[in-house]
C-alpha cells in the first residue's frame, strides 16, 4: 500500500503573524509553535522527548527550587527584555541559596493578537540567556487569552539547583557585628526601565543590570562557605531587601551612603523624579552579608568576578530589638532606611 | 552631580555645624519652622537634627501641598472620576490622599475610574486633545510653585478653543497659611507655642519672591530666612536665623539667592492675575478654614472651571479625633506626641494628613527619624 501523504503545514509567519487562541488550543498550531519556535530555540534532550515534563537525574546534596513571575512593562528595554530577565531572575533566586542552578521551566501567557516577531525575539533572548548561563529549559507549557485579558506576554520561570555542602546562606542568619557587601552599582535597572515608560520624556543611555549570579556566587561559596546571607536586591531595592533581612534575623543596620555605589545617571533621574537609588530595582547585583573574619576575602572575590567589578562593603549589622535599617548620610546625619509605603511616586516639588 | 553635590558636601555642613555650636546661647531655645514640605523632607532625609545643637527644634509647618488638602475635595475629586466618568489627570501624591468611606484616587481606579497620573499640567492639556469625546479634568494642587503651570494649561486650551478640558482648582497661597499660625491663639498668647522663627519657603518664593514675608519681620517680629531645599542650604539658613535671633533682629534675609529674588517672577505672577483670583476662604486639612488662602479661577474662565461645570459642592469632612494633625502642623505637638503615629497611622494606611505624603512631618518622621524615638526611651 502507499504511503499517504505527508501533513503539510505552512511555516509560522514570524514576520507579521499574529498569536492567535489557536496557539493555546492543543491543536496543530499550537503543536506547530512549539516545535518551530520553542524547541528550535531552547534545543536541548529533554524537550527534544516532548513530554510533558523533564526527567532528570538528582545529584547529591539539598535540592532547591524558586518561582518567578514576570510581567516588566515594556517588554524590550536597553540592556534586556522579558525574556533574558525571566531566566536570569530565577536563576538568582535558585543561587542565593547558595546553588548551582540546573533546570529551568517556563510557561507563557500570551495575549491573543501579540506579534509573533516580538514573541520570537523574547525567546531568542531566553535561549541566549539559558544558554550562556549553562542552565538549560527542560520543559515549559504555552496559554493563550484573549485581548485584553494579559499584557502581551507573561513568562513565570521556575528553577531548580543543588547547595554544596556545608553552605547554607539564610535571610535569618545575619549576626551583629557581619559586614554588609554590595556587587555593583545600585538603581540602573529600574531607572532603565523608568526612562522608556513613555510619560517621562527623558532619555538615558542607561542600561539594565540584568544578569545572571550563579558564577559569582559559586565563587563566593568557595571563598566563605560559612556566608551568612545572600540576596538580590530586586523589587523595592536595597531599602527592601535590608529590611527584610533585618526582621527574618532580628538585627538592625548601619550602612554608609557614602560607600553605596550608585551611578551619576541614576542619580540624576532619581533626583528629577524624587525617588531614591536604595528603592529602585536591581537585577543583577548582589547582597552578601558575612562574619567580619570573611569579609575582605568576599570583597576580593568579588571584585575579581565581572559582575562584581566596583563591590564594596556598605556597612554592618547590630543588635537592635527594632530591626530598623539606618544609615549614615553622606552629610553626616543619621536616618531610616524604610520600605517603600505603597507603590513608588514621583514627589511634585 | 554637578550644582547638587556641592550642596551636600558632609565636610562643609561640618563646618557649619561647628560654627552653629559655636554661636548658639545655651541659656536659650531656638525655635524654627520650615514651612516647605520640601525643607521637611532634606531635614529628615539627611539627618539634620543630628548636626544641631540640642537647643535648636526644628517644627515642621503645614507646606505640604498634598497633606494640606481637604478630605472633601478629594472627594469630589474621586466622585468626578467615578460618578462623572470623566478623565482625571493628577500629579502622582495625589493617589494616595485617603478620602472618606476608605477611598483614595489609586482605589477609586481599582473600581474603575480613569485616573491618570500627569508630571506637568500640559500633560492634562494634551490628555484633552487625545480624547476629545471624553470630559478631562486636571486636578490641580499646590502653593505658588504650582499655580502658573495651572493658568498655562487653562490658557492654552482656551487658545485651542477645547471644551473638553476644566481645571478642579486647589491652589493655596503660602503667606496666607504663615499669618493664619502666627495668628492662632497658641502663638498669639505669649509662651504657649514657641515660634521663634521661620525658614522661607524654596521654589514657593522663585515665583513670589521675598517681598511677601517683610510683614512677618515687621509686623510679628519674626526673622525668616528663606532657604534651598538642600541640606546645606537648610543648615545656612539655621545659622543666619540663630545670627538674627541672638542680635535681637527680624529681618527676611535670603539664603536662596541662586534662585529667589525680591520681586520674585513677574511673569508668571501676571499669568497667575489674569486667570486666578482669591477665594474668601478655604479649608486646610488640619487647619481649618483659612481667610483669602487660596485661588479660585476668574468668571471670564468659567467655561474651564470643573466646579462650574459639574456644580461641585464641597463638603467639609473631619479628620479622625484622635488625629492631631491640626496640632502638629502649629507646632504645638510632635508626630511622636500623637496616639495615633506608627500605630494605626502609618505610611500604608495613613489617618491624617500628616502622614500622607513624604513631605509630610510624621511621614518624614516615620520614614527617617523613627529610630530616635526608640533611643529616647531607651534613655542616654
Amino acid at each position: 500500500m502507499k504511503p499517504l501523504r505527508p501533513g503539510s503545514m505552512r511555516p509560522i509567519d514570524f514576520t507579521s503573524g499574529r498569536v492567535d487562541l489557536t496557539h493555546g488550543s492543543g491543536g496543530r498550531s499550537m503543536a506547530q509553535l512549539i516545535e518551530e519556535l520553542f524547541i528550535a530555540n531552547f534545543d536541548n534532550e529533554y524537550l527534544r522527548q516532548q513530554n510533558d515534563q523533564a526527567v532528570f537525574e538528582v545529584p547529591k546534596g539539598r535540592l532547591v527550587m524558586a518561582t518567578d513571575a514576570h510581567v516588566v512593562s515594556p517588554l524590550f528595554f536597553p540592556g534586556g527584555d522579558i525574556g533574558c530577565l525571566s531566566v536570569h531572575g530565577t536563576i538568582n533566586d535558585v543561587a542565593t541559596a547558595g546553588a548551582r542552578p540546573l533546570y529551568l521551566a517556563a510557561s507563557f501567557v500570551l495575549e491573543e493578537g501579540f506579534p509573533l516577531a516580538d514573541l520570537r525575539r523574547i525567546v531568542r533572548s531566553m535561549a541566549k540567556a539559558s544558554m550562556e548561563a549553562g542552565v538549560p529549559i527542560v520543559t515549559g507549557d504555552t496559554k493563550v487569552v484573549e485581548q485584553g485579558k494579559g499584557d502581551g506576554v507573561f513568562i513565570t520561570t521556575t528553577g531548580v539547583g543543588v547547595v554544596p555542602e556545608g553552605v547554607s546562606p539564610s535571610g535569618d542568619r545575619a549576626r551583629p557585628g557581619d559586614r554588609i557587601l554590595c556587587s555593583g552599582s545600585i538603581g540602573d535597572h529600574g531607572v532603565a526601565i523608568m526612562a522608556q515608560r513613555e510619560s517621562l520624556g527623558f532619555s538615558t543611555t542607561l542600561e539594565s543590570d540584568t544578569a545572571a549570579l550563579h558564577t559569582l556566587v559559586e565563587r563566593l561559596v568557595k571563598v566563605a562557605p560559612d556566608v551568612h546571607v545572600l540576596r538580590d536586591p530586586t523589587r523595592g531595592g536595597v531599602a527592601a531587601t535590608l529590611n527584610e533581612i533585618a526582621r527574618q534575623s532580628k538585627v538592625g543596620m548601619l550602612i554608609r551612603e557614602a560607600a553605596i555605589p550608585v551611578r551619576q545617571e541614576v542619580k540624576a533621574a532619581c533626583e528629577f523624579l524624587g525617588l531614591d537609588p536604595l528603592n529602585v530595582a536591581n537585577e543583577g547585583k548582589l547582597l552578601v552579608l558575612c562574619a567580619p573574619a570573611d569579609a575582605d576575602a568576599l570583597l576580593v572575590a568579588m571584585k575579581e568576578h565581572p559582575l562584581g567589578r566596583q563591590a564594596a562593603v556598605i556597612g554592618a549589622v547590630h543588635e537592635d530589638p527594632n530591626c530598623f535599617v539606618q544609615m549614615e548620610t553622606v552629610f553626616g546625619g543619621k536616618r531610616i532606611v524604610d520600605w517603600l509605603a505603597g507603590e513608588q511616586l514621583p514627589r511634585i516639588c | 552631580m554637578k550644582y547638587i553635590d556641592e550642596f551636600r558636601d558632609g565636610g562643609v555642613a561640618r563646618a557649619v555645624a561647628a560654627t552653629i555650636a559655636r554661636e548658639v546661647d545655651p541659656t536659650r531655645r531656638y525655635h524654627l519652622m520650615e514651612f516647605c514640605g520640601g525643607h521637611t523632607h532634606a531635614i529628615s532625609r539627611y539627618g539634620i537634627a543630628d548636626l544641631l545643637p540640642k537647643n535648636i527644634r526644628l517644627i515642621h509647618g503645614p507646606g505640604c501641598p498634598v497633606c494640606v488638602l481637604p478630605i472633601g475635595r478629594v472627594d469630589d475629586a474621586i466622585a468626578l472620576a467615578l460618578n462623572q466618568k470623566v478623565i482625571l489627570a493628577t500629579y502622582a501624591d495625589c493617589l494616595r490622599v485617603p478620602a472618606s468611606k476608605g477611598l483614595s484616587l489609586m482605589k477609586a481606579r481599582a473600581q474603575g475610574a480613569d485616573v491618570r497620573m500627569v508630571y506637568s499640567s500640559a500633560d492634562a492639556v494634551k490628555l484633552a486633545q487625545d480624547n476629545p469625546d471624553r470630559q478631562v479634568v486636571f486636578f490641580a494642587i499646590g502653593f505658588e510653585t504650582t499655580t502658573p503651570p495651572t493658568a498655562v494649561a487653562i490658557l492654552e486650551a482656551q487658545r485651542l478653543g477645547l471644551a473638553n478640558f476644566t481645571v478642579f482648582c486647589n491652589h493655596v497661597l503660602t503667606p496666607a497659611a504663615i499669618a493664619h499660625i502666627l495668628e492662632s491663639p497658641e502663638v498669639r498668647e505669649h509662651g504657649t507655642v514657641p515660634l521663634d522663627a521661620f525658614i522661607g519657603p524654596a521654589h514657593v518664593s522663585v515665583v513670589i519672591g521675598s517681598q511677601p514675608y517683610e510683614h512677618f519681620a515687621t509686623e510679628y517680629r519674626k526673622p525668616v530666612v528663606i532657604a534651598g531645599f538642600e541640606p546645606l542650604d537648610v543648615m545656612q539658613a539655621v545659622l543666619m536665623l540663630v545670627r538674627q535671633l541672638n542680635e535681637g533682629r527680624a529681618e527676611v534675609e535670603n539664603e536662596f539667592t541662586r534662585a529667589v529674588t525680591p520681586q520674585g517672577n513677574l511673569k508668571a505672577q501676571a499669568l497667575v492675575a489674569q486667570v486666578f483670583e482669591l477665594r474668601k476662604s478655604f479649608e486646610w486639612r488640619g487647619l481649618r478654614a483659612v481667610p483669602y488662602s487660596a485661588l479660585r479661577i476668574k468668571d471670564a474662565l468659567r467655561g474651564f472651571d470643573a466646579e462650574v461645570r459639574f456644580g461641585i459642592e464641597t463638603k467639609s469632612v473631619a479628620d479622625n479625633k484622635a488625629c492631631e494633625c491640626g496640632a502638629i502642623l502649629r507646632g504645638l505637638k510632635r508626630p511622636q506626641d500623637c496616639k495615633l503615629f506608627a500605630t494605626v497611622c502609618t505610611p500604608e494606611n495613613p489617618m491624617g494628613s500628616c502622614m500622607v505624603s513624604s513631605e509630610g512631618a510624621c511621614a518624614a518622621h516615620y520614614t527617617y527619624g523613627r529610630f530616635r524615638d526608640a533611643e529616647a526611651e531607651a534613655g542616654p
